[in-house]
């Protein structure tokens, strides 16, 4: 086939308005929390929902899972594409940086003895297994949807993904979870994430690769 | 580009026109000694920036984001030579140059990736690209939809990718 013909081929395949990666990313982003959601009907969210939204651990931990989400959205989109963009990766450290604080302010309204107690919580086990669980139709969406990027270094941007995916999964965990100390969320959500995360990155390696 | 991203053919046919003979530069300098045909790989990085051009950012230069993708494809083209290569992005960027005009250069590698599409997906690529039809001439011809061409065409050109991709054999 020489060149002229394939171009005639691009130009007809092309004749129509393309969405934008970034769009596509939030469309994605969109069908993994509905999807997510759905989990609730199995996974009731905590009997105690709407006293607890007024507390200010609670309210904490969504902000906190909120802003994991919303910070990788900017990360992702960015990865997404050929040429590499650092520039913006700072915000990632908002999320980490929200929770050492959370995680101070609870190491000094808390006496020392009691630490051990929160650190532990009630239902670690819960946490490391849903996590993960809850996360992976979220990021089945995404990864699917950045097939169509064509990212500069396809492993950061599945782990970009992944820290989304687990965004949306943490959220909708922390809506069944009874623990909302700081120090139970850095022990415990903070590895699962990772879980996530670093999945991700092995599986997008390859799948991401154009 | 912008034209182009908005589905206008004609914009678009310019553009790629254009692209075409930059590329061409750029992969020739560091592709010839490779042993490696260098329209070969022109076509493939022209089907990656078709395949991948909701990645350029609207207002952005065109001409990274083309280097970008040129790069990426030149690499593994040089991989599959299986030797281990460097190639630096700005020497790329600075090679896309316009001077030269020809059209007729022949390639392999997309018509031996032809053979790894569906009787009907060959059908609908031989009759847009060598016989150089529009997708309502091809629906007629080929008594299909013209929706159904494009989404046709569409996957052909995503499995054609992927094969080139994946050695071509």
């Amino acid at each position: 086939m020489n060149t002229e013909n394939l171009i005639h081929a691009l130009v007809i395949d092309g004749s129509r308005p393309v969405v934008p990666i970034g769009r596509t990313l939030l469309r994605a982003l969109g069908l993994a929390i509905i999807v997510a959601e759905l989990s609730l009907f199995i996974l009731h969210p905590r009997v105690d929902i709407v006293q607890a939204l007024s507390t200010t651990p609670f309210a904490f931990k969504l902000l906190l899972m909120l802003a994991l989400t919303a910070t990788s959205a900017v990360v992702l989109v960015d990865t997404a594409r050929p040429i590499s963009a650092p520039h913006r990766r700072w915000v990632l450290i908002l999320a980490p940086l929200l929770l050492s604080g959370g995680v101070i302010v609870e190491l000094i309204t808390v006496p020392p003895h009691a630490w051990t107690a929160q650190l532990i919580g009630h239902n670690a086990a819960h946490c490391l297994m849903f996590i993960p669980l809850l996360s992976v139709a979220p990021l089945a969406c995404l990864l699917l949807a950045l097939r169509g990027g064509a990212p500069a270094h396809p492993m950061l941007a599945a782990a970009a993904a992944g820290l989304q995916a687990a965004g949306v999964g943490a959220t909708i965990y922390a809506l069944t979870c009874p623990d909302d100390n700081p120090l139970f969320i850095a022990a415990w959500y903070s590895v699962a994430i990772a879980i996530v995360t670093a999945t991700s990155a092995f599986i997008g390696r390859r799948l991401l690769r154009w | 580009m912008d034209q182009s991203l908005d589905g206008n053919a004609e914009p678009y046919q310019r553009l790629l026109v254009l692209l075409t003979v930059a590329v061409r530069n750029a992969v020739r300098s560091r592709v010839r000694f490779a042993g490696l045909d260098a329209e070969d790989v022109v076509q493939e990085v022209l089907l990656a920036l078709h395949l991948k051009r909701s990645t350029w950012m609207r207002g952005t230069p065109v001409g990274p984001w083309v280097a970008a993708i040129a790069r990426n494809k030149i690499v593994d083209a040089l991989r599959r030579r299986g030797r281990r290569t460097e190639v630096p992005i700005e020497s790329v960027l600075e090679t896309l140059g316009f001077e030269e005009v020809s059209g007729q250069e022949q390639a392999h590698d997309l018509e031996r990736a032809l053979a790894k599409l569906n009787p009907r997906q060959r059908e609908v690529v031989r009759a847009v690209s060598l016989e150089g039809h529009t997708a309502q001439e091809a629906a007629a011809r080929l008594r299909m939809s013209e929706g159904a061409v494009r989404v046709t065409l569409h996957r052909s050109l995503k499995v054609l990718a992927g094969h080139v991709q994946c050695g071509a054999g």
